[in-house]
């Protein structure tokens, strides 16, 4: 069986972002970057997928600009095993990153493409549900479990009251929840390991797709700021602000 | 022009997040209309018709579309869609999990998450876990929307569309529906609750949670969330989790203990009216976002106030 994991490389979680004074972007000059948290957790289930023997092959993707490339050996540092990028300057909607995908789908024939639930930067989780229907294929979004038997992936998903369990032909979508494993740190031989493993480069257009945005920015602000509050000393004062400011 | 609504509910009941949605489409304009897709949903469509503002209420029952799963609704929704201009779905995990399997058929980009409408094709929406705004232009001809429900008011009763059939896509499809653990409580749902109490990492353990949160929580008739953090030990069900990744909520009232104030908590809750933290690192950053800040332990700190209400 063959796993296709599309990655994105975003701005780090941790990194706290800072609109620009013109107001047509936040600034991502000299910030750290990394991996999309929950492609990490996709790359992640893939290879334990592989280790389990439920899996042969491992093929990550991620369609960005050159340094995406560091994106992809990280991904092959935890034990995929071969890249593609798909090389643009451009900032890429996920409808285009669905378009692109398919092309590679059609090309590599994987049983399962496992994404991110989202991504951490344009919030917009869509991708993975655009991609299936794009292909025809059934989804298990925010998946916390992923179970493999008999060419059927019982996918356990997040939903808004608890928890939710599907049964899907494959090949299908799966896309990432927090809950669906903790991704391991790649070791150091691993690391260099990566270094040799091959990373085919493709551009949009080698897939027919236009990237071409569909929403054009009109401009980026700052969310309104709260204002800064008060420290009360002990527990009975502050019941007594709430009270006075009927919230009690 | 027209806007056709998904309705988000369990068969027995619709959910809130609808009424708020019907709010943003109103702000978008036009005829609304709402699209009840379940089984043994009747209650649903009859509730969906009083809503205010509404024209129709599109009622559509299979097996497929008892559970509402992605591709029966899709192929459900798509055709209906020549007669719209624009469809909008509640941002719930029924709208984020079935809505850009329509936008991805019908060739448009989905506005995700939106806080606000500016024009038939301009939107806002919050990007980075809520730092930045983000206002776009949309040159799709139709536009699929996702909604925040924090962000619009629920749309109020009063109204009598009628309810019109239509038919469920025959299938068969790809996937099927196995089980669900639905928590049932007499909670107020926490996306919706006036009052929220959350708990953090700093609980510890599932029996501390279930010791301090919820007597504060059912004192104050408040529902339950909690950090991440707290949901990945186990302290707390996943539903429950507040933030950029979890669920968006904006009560009147929310009060944060042992919790730290990560970006992606914030995103999820600093929209409430009052906050109030309780922390024992009077360094936190959820005290830059508080109202009221009780640098305190929790587990002196939480009975006391419990007791004191
Ligand atoms: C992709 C991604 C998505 C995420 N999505 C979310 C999300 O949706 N929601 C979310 O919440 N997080 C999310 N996170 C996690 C987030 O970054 C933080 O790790 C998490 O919010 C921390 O939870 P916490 O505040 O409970 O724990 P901690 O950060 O460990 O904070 C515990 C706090 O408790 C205080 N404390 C300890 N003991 C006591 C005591 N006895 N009395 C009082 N105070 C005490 C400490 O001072 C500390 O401030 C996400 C992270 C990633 C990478
Ligand atoms: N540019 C990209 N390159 C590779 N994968 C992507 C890209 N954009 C989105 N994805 C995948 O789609 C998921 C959801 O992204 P989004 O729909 O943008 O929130 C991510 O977690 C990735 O797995």
């Amino acid at each position: 069986m063959k796993v296709l994991v599309p990655v994105k490389r975003v701005i780090d979680y941790n990194v706290k972002v800072r609109v620009k004074s013109d107001q047509t972007g936040v600034d991502l000059a000299n910030v750290k970057m990394s991996m999309n948290p929950f492609d990490e957790i996709a790359v992640e289930e893939a290879v334990r997928l592989k280790e389990k023997g439920a899996a042969e092959e491992i093929i990550v993707v991620s369609v960005g600009p050159q340094q995406a490339q560091e994106t992809l050996r990280t991904a092959l540092a935890m034990g995929a095993d071969r890249g593609i990028l798909v090389k643009t300057d451009d900032a890429v909607e996920p409808l285009a990153v669905a378009k692109i995908l398919k092309g590679i789908v059609g090309e590599e024939s994987p049983d399962l493409v496992i994404l991110g639930k989202q991504a951490i930067d344009d919030d917009s989780n869509q991708t993975g549900q655009m991609l299936a229907a794009l292909l025809d294929w059934p989804q298990g979004t925010f998946a916390s479990e992923v179970v493999l038997e008999d060419g059927k992936a019982n996918v356990t998903r997040e939903i808004d009251g608890g928890l939710q369990t599907l049964s899907l032909q494959t090949p299908a979508i799966v896309t990432t929840d927090l809950r669906l494993n903790e991704p391991r740190y790649a070791s150091l031989p691993n690391i260099m390991k990566a270094k040799k493993k091959p990373i085919d480069e493709k551009a949009p257009g080698d897939y027919g797709v236009e990237t071409a945005a569909r929403l054009s920015v009109v401009k980026v602000t700052e969310p309104p700021e709260r204002e800064a509050g008060e420290t009360v000393e002990d527990v009975s004062t502050l019941v007594s602000k709430l009270k006075a400011e009927g919230a009690l | 022009m027209a806007v056709l609504v998904i309705a988000d509910h369990d068969n027995e009941s619709l959910f809130d997040a609808t009424h708020k949605t019907v709010t943003a489409a109103k702000a978008f304009g036009g005829d609304i209309d709402v699209l009840v897709a379940g089984k043994g949903s009747g209650a649903v469509a009859e509730a969906a018709s009083k809503i205010d503002g509404v024209r129709k209420v599109l009622h559509a029952e299979g097996d497929a579309l008892e559970k509402q799963l992605a591709e029966a609704m899709e192929a459900l929704i798509v055709p209906l869609a020549d007669g719209y201009d624009a469809i909008f779905a509640p941002a719930t995990t029924m709208g984020k999990n079935c809505m850009p399997r329509v936008a991805a058929k019908l060739d448009v980009m989905q506005l995700s998450d939106i806080t606000g409408i500016e024009g038939t094709d301009t939107f806002e929406r919050p990007i980075y876990a809520g730092n930045a705004i983000m206002t776009v232009k949309s040159s799709d001809a139709k536009k699929v929307v996702t909604v925040r429900g924090t962000s619009f008011d629920a749309a109020g009763e009063g109204g009598s569309a009628s309810v019109e059939s239509v038919d469920a896509p025959a299938g068969p499809f790809k996937s099927a529906f196995v089980e669900e653990k639905i928590v049932q409580s007499d909670r107020p749902e926490l996306t919706s609750a006036k009052r929220v109490v959350s708990g953090g990492r700093a609980l510890g353990s599932k029996e501390e949670f279930d010791r301090l949160i919820v007597p504060l929580a059912d004192k104050l008739g408040a529902a339950v969330g909690a950090s991440r953090a707290a949901v990945d030990a186990g302290y707390a069900p996943n539903d429950y989790q507040v933030g950029q990744t979890g669920k968006i909520v904006a009560p009147e009232l929310y009060i944060a203990v042992g919790i730290s104030g990560a970006i992606q908590h914030l995103a999820g809750m600093k929209d409430s009216k009052i906050i109030v933290a309780i922390n024992k690192d009077e360094e936190a950053p959820i005290f830059q976002v508080a109202d009221y800040g009780l640098v305190a332990d929790l587990f002196n700190a939480v009975p006391e106030l419990t007791e004191a209400l």
